[in-house]
């Protein structure tokens, strides 16, 4: 598969720089949907949201609608929400429980294992020549469960999750597990939707560790709206990483996080202030961690994006964002919100209560955000704006490979992570056979190790 | 209690809750402030699509669990206000322009009476036109039940409920005070 565009001059790694085209041609939005929603891992849901048999959430990859379902066997499918005769949505309720999707256009109906069950008179109009067997609904061939996380990718040749995520996993692992260090255990407690007037990859690359953002959140810095800001404390979150080494690290599949390396001998820093019962729920949480992970416990999660178009936030607040193209300027944003299921209700109430006031579009610090990716994306679709391409010369060359921690690790603010994003990006849109999107292809950074 | 006892408390009320709007629009935000009950509660759950028959037990998110688009208090609007004021919260930085209308007004519940009104439930709808910087604009319509209460010769806002008639948020964000 080839592409017509000049990626290649639009996209310059090596110089540091990158068209604007990217962000705002049709041309791209419509490459991106075709070769890179089709072929990537994508977040569906997770499983706290479908515990029981015949539950199922409408979900999204890329542009379209999907349906996560655990069928009355227990197995869980991710299926297109487009029936097979003319392509009605079959589902369009958000979640709940069924034993069948009736389409409401004429009324075909299928089992939530997505098998083609019901034909209205089908012997007297489709007898010996419709196959049923042949028409279920259209399934992902690829599909990953991870500590509660569901992901699923459209390429029947895609490698499998964990290879996809490569060493990217230490940190999604700070984002799932319970604060304790105990595997998974992690629960949805809720769903931001919106509409951004902004391009999809505004949003993945300020989580990819864009750190050098922090200036645009200064008014919540300055009034505090953090989990301590009622005993007066400023800030947007608690300082929970004191003296701890800032580290951006980035993963040859494209994923990139800014995370924490604690030194060896940390200790908890007092957190939730006014709440002394949550303040000695992560205290206790913190010991335990330390000791169930040993020298992993020294990774602290911030921020991450996972390629393409997960994000996170790991601690303060929690959870995985979703960025879904629109249009090349449109895009709408989910975010699940996770708590660790077993936690006593006090925390979650406090988590919650945080969480709201600092993310999406009601929340005080990421409000910030999409006005900027707003304006960024509006003041970039020009004829003139768009024949200068966007600097991306931070720190260039500032990283070490494998140290601390695995990746290409910067300890300074990089553009690092974005820059390996946008190498990733550019292979998918030129068509690149898996060996090199997940880097392992890469004569070039073979040469260089 | 009289029919005249009604209309007068119905007109009171509406013109608090005019007022109320007006502070809002003029961006007198600290008056507005001063118009919240110190145990307020302010709650825009979010609505969900669900099947006929699930409406009361599922479609809206619930105050008190989860997550709303807003389930906060007198504290948190406080700092609200606070972000707005330091002239760096870049999201109402140049201020939008904001009208809020509203209408339908019901009164649901008042006690322990008419004549003597200390606490009343009051029913309205809300159409919120906000427009920022050039060409952004949004129209937030809803339902509103908001509790007052007695406060001398006006009266202080105990809770406010605001069913926002959206499921996917059509807008950027929720930067504006309802
Ligand atoms: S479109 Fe679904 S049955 Fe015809
Ligand atoms: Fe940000």
């Amino acid at each position: 598969m080839t592409t017509k565009l000049p990626i290649d001059r639009m996209i310059d790694t090596k110089n540091g720089t990158i068209s604007r085209e990217i962000f705002v041609s049709p041309e791209f939005h419509r490459e991106e949907l075709e070769k890179l929603f089709t072929r990537a891992w994508l977040f569906i849901g997770h499983e706290s949201q479908i515990p029981n048999p015949g539950d199922f959430f409408v979900s999204r990859m890329g542009e379209e609608s999907v349906i996560l379902c655990r069928d009355t066997k227990g197995a869980v499918h991710v299926f297109l929400n487009s029936c097979r005769h003319r392509g009605m949505k079959v589902c369009r309720y958000e979640s709940g429980n069924t034993s069948l999707f009736v389409c409401p256009y004429h009324s075909w109906s299928y089992t939530t294992d997505g098998k083609l069950q019901g034909v209205p008179l089908y012997r007297v109009l489709y007898e010996g020549q419709l196959d049923r067997n042949e028409w279920s609904l259209i399934e992902t061939p690829k599909l990953h469960i991870y500590k509660g996380t569901v992901w699923a990718s459209w390429d029947a040749e895609a490698p499998d999750f964990m290879t996809y995520l490569g060493d990217a996993v230490d940190h999604l692992d700070q984002v799932l597990d319970c604060r304790d260090g105990r595997p998974g255990g992690s629960e949805v407690i809720g769903i931001h939707k919106w509409i951004l007037p902004t391009n999809w990859k505004f949003a993945a690359e300020n989580f990819l560790g864009d750190t050098y953002h922090n200036p645009s959140h200064r008014s919540v810095d300055m009034i505090g709206i953090g989990p301590s800001a009622r005993a007066g404390q400023t800030g947007r979150r608690d300082n929970e990483y004191n003296k701890g080494q800032h580290v951006w690290a980035s993963f040859p599949a494209g994923h990139g996080v800014h995370s924490v390396w604690m030194p060896e001998d940390f200790e908890y820093q007092p957190s939730y202030a006014q709440y002394p019962l949550v303040d000695e729920y992560f205290r206790h949480c913190f010991e335990e961690r330390k000791k169930r992970l040993g020298d992993k416990a020294r990774i602290m999660p911030f921020t991450g994006n996972l390629f393409p178009n997960t994000s996170y936030h790991g601690r303060q607040p929690r959870g995985l964002c979703v960025w879904h193209p629109h249009s090349a300027t449109e895009t709408e944003a989910w975010r699940f919100f996770l708590v660790d299921a077993d936690a006593p209700a006090e925390v979650k109430d406090v988590l919650r209560r945080f969480y709201m006031r600092y993310s999406g579009p009601a929340g005080m610090t990421e409000q910030d955000d999409m006005e900027n990716w707003l304006y960024a994306t509006k003041a970039s679709t020009g004829t003139i704006a768009r024949r200068y391409p966007f600097n991306y010369q931070q720190s260039m060359g500032a990283y070490k490979h494998n140290d601390p921690i695995p990746g290409d690790v910067s300890t300074q603010i990089t553009e690092q992570n974005a820059r390996n994003y946008y190498d990733v990006y550019a292979k998918y849109l030129k068509g690149d056979g898996w060996a090199s999107l997940l880097g392992t292809g890469d004569a070039v950074r073979a040469a260089a190790e | 209690m009289s029919r005249f006892d009604r209309l007068a408390l119905k007109q009171e009320i509406e013109d608090f809750l005019y007022m109320e709007a007006d502070l809002l629009d003029q961006r007198e935000f600290l008056k507005w402030l001063d118009l919240l009950a110190d145990d307020l509660i302010y709650f825009m759950p979010i609505r969900r699509n669900v099947k006929f028959g699930q409406h009361a037990e599922k479609e809206n998110t619930k105050q008190g669990e989860g997550i709303s688009w807003f389930d906060e208090d007198k504290w948190t609007l406080g700092k609200r206000v606070e972000q707005i004021l330091t002239g760096v919260h870049y999201a109402e930085e140049p201020l939008s322009r904001v009208t809020h209308m509203v209408s339908n007004v019901r009164l649901l519940e008042v006690s322990p009476s008419a004549d003597d009104a200390q606490d009343v439930v009051v029913g309205c709808r809300f159409l919120i036109y906000q427009n920022r910087v050039e060409y952004e604009s949004n129209t937030f319509i809803g339902r509103r039940i908001d509790t007052l209460r007695r406060n001398g010769d006006s009266w202080l806002i105990a809770r406010r409920e605001l069913i926002l008639e959206q499921n996917v948020l059509l807008a950027k964000n929720l930067s504006i005070l309802f």
